[in-house]
C-alpha cells in the first residue's frame, strides 16, 4: 500500500501529510507538474495555497497536469483525499459536490475543533466508529463548507462539526463529504496535524489509517 | 476585442464581506444603504468575445456560488487610465 502526496506550488501541509501517511504505509511526493503518479494507491491533495490561492482558492491548481491523472485515478474508483485547500481543489475539480467560501466571520481560523463521524462506511473512516468524536485542528480562511439545495445527500456527509464547535459557517456544520461513490473524500479540519499524542491528539491518525486497512474481500 | 466580466456572490448565498462594508458606511456618516455585495471585475483582450461565457463557466467564476456578466467594451486594447 502505497500514499501520493501532491505537492504544488504553493502547497504548505506537504510533508506533515507525507509523515502522517508513511505511519501507516509507503509515501511519496508527487509533483504538480508530472503526468504520472507512479503506481500509487491512494491520493492525498494537502492543505496549502496552491498557486498562491490566485482568483479563486483551488480554482487555477484544478487545471495542473498532475490533476488531469488524480481526475483520472478518482473517475476510475481510487481513493483521494482532500484536505483544506485540497478540497477546496476537488470542489473545483468537480469531484466533490459544492464549493469552499470565505469563513463567516471573514477571520482566519486556527483551533481544535471536534468533529463526529457520521459515515464510517467509506474508504477514509471505516477504522472510525460511527459517532465517534475525533480531535483535529482547523487552520483555514476559506472554509465555509455550502452546496446548492438538493446536491448534497446526507449520505455524503462524512464529517459533521460537533455542536457549537462550527468554525466557520458551514452550511449544517458540515466538516467533510465524500462523492456519490464513497471513493473521494474532502475535509477542511488537518488530520495530518493530529497523528502524535505530543501534539495534543493522534485521532486524524485515523482516517490515514482507514486507507491503509487492505479491505476484507 | 476588450470584455469586462463581472462577478458577483450568488443571491441567497450569505456575503460577509458586503455585511461587513454595508456596516462601516452608516459609521462614516452615510445612511440608507442596503444590500452591499462585493464581487470581482475581471479584464481582459479577447480574439473572440463569443468565447467568454464559456472562460467563465470553466475558470473565471465557480457557477455553484457565483453570478457572471460578460460586458464587452467595443473597444481594442486597455482603456486609457482616466488621470
Amino acid at each position: 500500500m502505497k500514499f501520493g502526496v501532491v505537492r504544488f506550488p504553493g502547497s504548505c501541509d506537504e510533508v506533515d501529510a507525507l509523515m502522517a501517511c508513511r505511519r501507516f504505509a509507503e509515501a511519496d511526493l508527487l509533483w504538480h507538474g508530472d503526468r504520472d503518479l507512479g503506481g500509487i494507491d491512494a491520493v492525498v491533495v494537502p492543505g496549502g495555497f496552491s498557486y498562491g490561492d490566485y482568483l479563486r482558492v483551488g480554482a487555477i491548481a484544478r487545471f495542473s497536469p498532475l490533476m488531469e491523472s488524480v481526475i483520472e485515478f478518482a473517475r476510475g474508483g481510487g481513493p483521494v483525499l482532500g484536505i483544506c485547500n485540497g478540497f477546496q481543489v476537488l470542489c473545483e475539480a468537480g469531484l466533490l459536490p459544492g464549493a469552499l467560501l470565505p469563513n463567516d466571520s471573514l477571520r482566519f481560523v486556527c483551533r481544535q475543533v471536534e468533529v463526529a463521524v457520521e459515515n464510517v462506511d467509506t474508504p477514509f473512516t471505516r477504522a472510525c466508529a460511527e459517532g465517534d468524536l475525533l480531535s483535529i485542528p482547523v487552520k483555514h480562511t476559506t472554509g465555509r463548507y455550502y452546496a446548492p439545495p438538493g446536491t448534497l445527500p446526507d449520505e455524503q456527509v462524512v464529517l459533521r462539526y460537533a455542536p457549537g464547535d462550527n468554525p466557520n459557517g458551514s452550511m449544517d456544520d458540515v466538516a467533510g463529504v465524500c462523492n456519490e461513490a464513497g471513493n473521494v473524500m474532502g475535509l477542511m479540519p488537518h488530520p495530518e496535524h493530529a497523528v502524535d499524542p505530543l501534539t495534543g491528539s493522534a485521532d486524524g491518525g485515523r482516517l490515514f489509517e482507514s486507507l491503509a486497512i487492505v479491505p476484507v474481500a | 476585442m476588450r470584455a469586462r466580466v463581472l462577478i458577483r456572490p450568488k443571491s441567497g448565498i450569505l456575503d460577509p464581506q458586503g455585511q461587513a462594508v454595508e456596516r462601516a458606511l452608516p459609521a462614516l456618516g452615510f445612511e440608507g444603504v442596503a444590500n452591499v455585495h462585493v464581487g470581482r471585475l475581471i479584464e481582459l483582450d479577447v480574439e473572440d468575445a463569443s468565447q467568454v461565457p464559456q472562460m467563465c463557466e470553466r475558470l473565471l467564476a465557480n457557477p455553484l456560488i457565483e453570478d457572471y456578466e460578460v460586458v464587452e467594451l467595443g473597444i481594442d486594447g486597455p482603456e486609457e487610465r482616466a488621470a
